[in-house]
């Protein structure tokens, strides 16, 4: 399983996010390679999933799997609400 | 590691800042005075908001401000401005910000610790909202060492 978070320099918002799916999985009892980059890196990458804020919704590449958008990058209820999801899924 | 960055030479409680463009200046100008980083570094954190449009405002009130480490950092360091009555940075919903932060990354462990510790501040909900509200330097840096 790898997972993807993506922001616009890949070491701000996207580091945060990897760290918070990082608990989240140890609290769900998931395991999955969780890696911070920025978006210029995403395009042509192939991953489970990945995960980037809704500001990038216009721009983001388009990419052969889920993409999880965040109203707020820094919120750990939307993002484990969202993760969980997708391993439920 | 906040405690160690976040001091009274660089945090600031201020009512308003007329521009976005202007807080970003004030950040950097926080962070250069402290040899933190070099000019280079405002630009490309400026430069940043303008290519990539106000997505540095990562929760409603919060602006995260930085560049890349080879901008011009020369210690890993970090600003704050506590905005009360906000600034405006251009994003639909998020807007205005109230705390915003600025930072110089260098080593990937310190940078690590930081960020995770923010992350505890922005999903403490007491503490963010006393903070957005507090009168003076003081009392931010007493939430902020919390």
């Amino acid at each position: 399983m790898k997972i993807y978070t993506v922001c616009g320099m890949g070491f701000g918002t996207s580091l945060m996010v990897k760290m918070t799916i990082d608990d989240i999985l140890k609290e769900i009892g998931e395991k999955a390679n969780v890696e911070a980059i920025d978006m210029g890196s995403a395009k042509g990458l192939s991953a489970d999933l990945f995960v980037t804020s809704n500001d990038m919704k216009g721009s983001f590449p388009s990419v052969d799997a889920p993409v999880i958008y965040l109203n707020n990058m820094v919120d750990k209820a939307e993002i484990k609400e969202k993760v969980t999801c997708f391993f439920e899924a | 590691m906040l405690k160690s960055m976040l001091t009274k030479e660089t945090v600031v409680v201020e009512d308003t800042c007329d521009t976005w463009q202007n807080a970003v200046l004030k950040a950097g100008e926080l962070l250069k005075n402290t040899g933190a980083i070099e000019e280079s570094y405002i630009t490309a954190m400026a430069e940043s908001v303008e290519k990539n449009g106000p997505y540095m405002v990562i929760a409603p009130g919060i602006a995260l401000l930085h560049a890349r480490p080879e901008d011009g950092v020369n210690e890993a360091c970090m600003s704050l401005q506590v905005l009360k009555n906000g600034v405006s940075f251009g994003h639909k919903e998020r807007d205005p910000v109230t705390l915003a932060f600025a930072f110089g990354a260098v080593d990937a462990k310190l940078h690590l610790q930081a960020l995770q510790q923010l992350m505890e501040l922005f999903n403490d909900e007491e503490r963010l909202t006393k903070l957005k509200n507090c009168e003076n330097v003081e009392e931010a840096l007493v939430l902020l060492n919390e």
